[in-house]
């Protein structure tokens, strides 16, 4: 082995019943390197991760540490043992303990806790990396950024030699992740060797040394940062080359009908529970609008105010012109709206029930208590739409929480497909998905405004929304301040209206 | 041949992944025991009871009888469980209410009443709108208030029984009518007790109501994520509700059994830990108590393997008195085996044996 490796990994397999999520995949890190792994959704990348953090137990293959020769991983707490530390993509703290707490949860060996020099001990290294958070505040009450962020000082604070990051940015804002990155680049300087797992291509080049890339758990190759520009990259994950990303918004064309003036949806002074100022929004039919803003600057309360999500406590809603009340999900699906929560884990996926219990139960809802679907008519719509959504799962009765994040996305996706709304909202539907399903909902967003449907889209990344929207209603601080469309639509004009810079 | 094996093999595995599996295991363990022991166990025989009538009797007929109240109520606690991840330790303090109410409506408040003051129906329906009721203000802590159900139902567990004596004055009525204590017993004429057509009446109710309506989708739906329910158009609110209220509903059902048997009430004993069993009953059957995914007839099948049990020890000349101590011992077994852990060995263990045959063959 070589002196500067710390970790490898040689012949991984690991199967699940009916899948091969591994398939002889090797792996090596060297100290004071950044390594990018990365993949489509279920090329094994969280498969990986998981049998060296002693998640799951391998099937066959070997784990060397440059210190203590093969080991063997079990459990999380061997992989802790030997210094493998990891912050996954989901917060796997206990939110109703504080801050302090969750940073040295676990890693007592039994001994007494020692309460105020653990407090001491967390204040001070929340000062060092510059985390706003108290050690002795309740981590529920921080922002999902900082849990994430308090997530990382503890991994830190382990000494570890090998750190895995797991989408650690895909909830942060841009001023987190550049301060994660540096973060991550004194980490370095010091010797561990980080494991990074992204979806962002843009990060990848940014902070990586070396690439590793996974396609159907097999491995594709490990290259230099250098040697594998951008588009190779993405040719590389998807195993072909790929369309142009950069316009798509041409190709499709626009809703023609008559009636493409007619606003679906409109909302004048709606305000909900949740904090959000009172605002006026429409939807002309066939468009697709978005909302755009910083984290928490309202995005998605607005929508939820509109589904009927949070609880309305003000405002008035038109449909076709017509005044209508939504004051629960059910009025609003009623109506023909639907709506892609933000967050899939909380608010979508019924996690124990089948794939197809999970893609009929919004219409099912819609259809009424008293009128279940036969069996055969749910097995109908369930492969009808997992053929057309090209779902990968092992069968419809497979757990959804079994499948890949993309791919529990694309179940929630055929849900509401599947009631034929005339109104979709989708709140962050590309959030921790690979760049092959990004483009693929893109696209489908296109196609069904196309075909006469309207669409609110929600996103991060504004060149995604430039992409698909024509029009967007910026917020700041729980506000609409601007809407923009046609020529004003570029990042430039997005970013200073965010930042409140009128006079531009 | 080696596609045989495979088969073979998937279907040990289908078989020890199935919910029916513990509980029909524990029955043909306990039905083995009893055959070792002493073969008569099965002898059913037909004789005549007091009356004149021909009955059935034998340990079997004893474990069908006997075993009806909790089936009835493992519907009821399983909805419960599923939806609101809780349950419902208030049951047998409720049969006690249903029951005094019943009693209250048939003797009319006498307690030596000469001939019955309403007609059954009546009593029973009066018991049916008690139930629901209890299981209601049980629903609304839960649902709309949030409080845990087993604190919540701790409320009436508490006080039911103390309800119960005040409906009829603390006295114990004794109902005249013979035809009343049909539903417990016999009917002339018919060998086989009331208790199991009455459980199959409940049963083919439960799965026509599963079959036609929505309600095993939305419990389960809201046990697993009520977020993502509500948002989906469901009102985990009011599912949570119903289920209680069902519940209620079965425990008037159980209430008319256990005052039939008697033709009376013993505020203090009646229906005495059976919510302990029933929520035991769910618990065989595989089903998680944390909520979300349920099997119907896995939890009825448990009712009566715990039925089963009991009787196994009564024929063993346990006491009652050292009973619980006996199916304390079933508990740890079952929740030993029902550990995905232990499962997953046992999987490994069905695979390995797969293999070995492949080896000889």
């Amino acid at each position: 082995m070589n002196d500067n490796r710390v970790l490898e990994m040689r012949g991984i397999n690991k199967s699940f019943p009916g899948v091969k999520a591994l398939q002889n995949v090797d792996f090596s890190l060297n100290k004071g390197e950044i390594h990018a792994l990365m993949g489509e959704n279920g090329a094994g990348k969280s498969t990986l991760i998981k049998v060296l953090t002693g998640v799951y137990t391998k099937d066959a293959g070997t784990i060397t540490m440059s210190d203590a020769g093969e080991v063997q991983i079990h459990s999380p707490q061997d992989a802790q043992k030997c210094g493998i530390s990891t912050v996954y993509q989901e917060i796997t703290l206990c939110p109703n303990l504080t801050v302090a707490e969750n940073m040295y949860i676990g890693r007592g060996e039994g001994k007494i806790t020692n309460w105020k020099k653990m407090n001491e001990d967390a204040e001070k290294l929340l000062k060092s990396l510059e985390i706003p958070a108290k050690a002795t505040q309740q981590l529920a009450n921080c922002s999902i950024a900082v849990q994430q962020m308090v997530a990382i000082a503890r991994a830190v604070d382990m000494d570890c030699k090998v750190l895995i990051l797991d989408e650690p940015t895909s909830s942060l804002d841009e001023q987190e992740v550049e301060k994660l990155f540096g973060l991550m680049r004194d980490l370095k300087n010091r010797g561990v060797g980080i494991i990074f797992v992204t979806h962002f291509l843009d990060q990848v080049y940014e902070v990586c040394d070396k690439i590793t890339v996974l396609r159907d758990g097999q491995l594709v190759g490990e290259y230099e940062i250098k040697e594998l520009p951008r588009v190779k990259l993405v040719a590389k994950m998807l195993g072909k080359e790929m369309d142009d990303l950069s316009d798509i918004k041409g190709e499709g064309g626009t809703y023609e009908g008559k009636d493409a003036d007619e606003k679906v949806f409109e909302a004048s002074e709606l305000q909900s529970n949740a904090g959000i100022k009172p605002f006026d929004f429409y939807i002309k039919k066939g468009e697709v609008n978005g909302f755009t803003g910083l984290l928490g600057s309202g995005r998605s309360e607005c929508v939820r105010a509109i589904f009927g999500a949070d609880r309305v406590i003000k405002g008035k809603v038109k449909m076709h012109g017509k005044e209508v009340n939504i004051s629960k999900p059910l009025d609003a699906m009623k109506n023909g709206i639907a709506y892609l929560p933000e967050d899939r884990k909380v608010d979508g996926i019924i996690g124990d029930l089948s794939v197809r219990e999970n893609i009929i139960l919004a219409l099912q809802v819609l259809k009424g208590f008293f009128k279940p679907f036969s069996k055969a008519e749910a097995n109908a719509f369930a492969d009808e739409y997992i053929k057309k959504l090209n779902i990968k799962t092992a069968s419809a009765d497979t757990p959804i929480k079994s499948l890949s994040g993309g791919n529990q996305q694309k179940v929630i996706l055929a849900r509401w497909l599947l009631m034929h709304p005339e109104y979709l909202i989708l709140d962050e539907p590309t959030r921790g998905i690979d760049v092959g399903t990004k483009v693929d909902i893109q696209k489908l967003v296109l196609e069904l405004a196309k075909e006469g449907m309207s669409v609110t889209f929600i996103s991060s990344e504004t060149d995604e929304m430039l992409r698909t929207c024509s029009r967007l209603v910026v917020m700041r601080d729980r506000k609409v301040v601007g809407e923009l469309s046609g020529d004003d639509l570029t990042q430039n004009k997005i970013m200073s209206t965010i930042a409140g810079e009128s006079s531009v | 041949m080696s596609k045989q094996i495979n088969n073979n093999e998937s279907f040990l595995k289908r078989l020890v992944g199935n919910q029916l599996f513990i509980p029909l295991i524990a029955l043909i363990l306990l039905a083995v025991i009893n055959l070792i022991n002493d073969p008569g166990f099965f002898k059913i025989t037909l004789g005549t009871n007091n009356a004149g009538y021909p009955v059935f009797s034998g340990y079997l007929i004893t474990i069908l009888d006997y075993g009806s109240e909790l089936g009835i109520l493992a519907i009821g606690m399983t909805l419960v469980t599923a939806a609101s991840g809780g349950q419902d330790i208030s049951v047998g303090a409720t049969i006690a209410i249903a029951g005094s109410a019943m009693l209250r409506i048939l003797c009319g408040g006498t307690s030596r009443p000469t001939e019955i003051q309403a007609p059954i129906i009546v009593a029973f329906l009066v018991a049916c709108v008690v139930g629901m009721l209890c299981g209601a203000f049980n629903g609304i802590l839960v649902a709309v208030f949030k409080i845990q159900p087993m604190i919540a139902t701790l409320i009436l567990f508490t006080a039911g029984r103390s309800i119960a004596a005040w409906i009829n004055n603390n006295e114990l009525p004794i109902v005249p009518d013979p035809k009343f204590a049909y539903f417990g017993g016999f009917i002339p004429g018919i060998p086989i007790p009331t208790t199991v057509f009455i459980v199959i009446a409940c049963i083919i109710v439960i799965a026509l109501v599963l079959k036609f309506t929505n309600l095993g989708l939305y419990t389960q739906a809201v046990g697993i994520n009520e977020n993502s329910s509500r948002l989906n158009g469901i009102n985990p609110t009011f599912i949570k509700f119903l289920t209680f209220v069902i519940l209620g509903l079965c425990v008037a059902v159980a209430a008319l059994i256990k005052v039939s048997r008697l033709s009376t009430i013993n505020y203090s004993v009646i229906a005495k830990d059976i919510e302990m069993d029933a929520i035991l009953a769910v618990a065989l059957g595989g089903n998680a108590l944390s909520g979300g995914k349920f099997n119907m007839w896995a939890s009825i099948l448990g009712a009566y393997v715990i039925q089963f049990l009991t009787t196994t020890l009564y024929k063993f000349n346990v006491s009652s008195d050292a009973l619980a101590a006996y199916k304390a011992v079933v508990v740890i077994l079952l929740v030993v085996f029902s550990a995905p852990k232990v499962r997953e060995q046992m999987g490994q263990l069905g695979k390995k044996l797969g293999s070995s045959k492949k080896g000889v063959a």
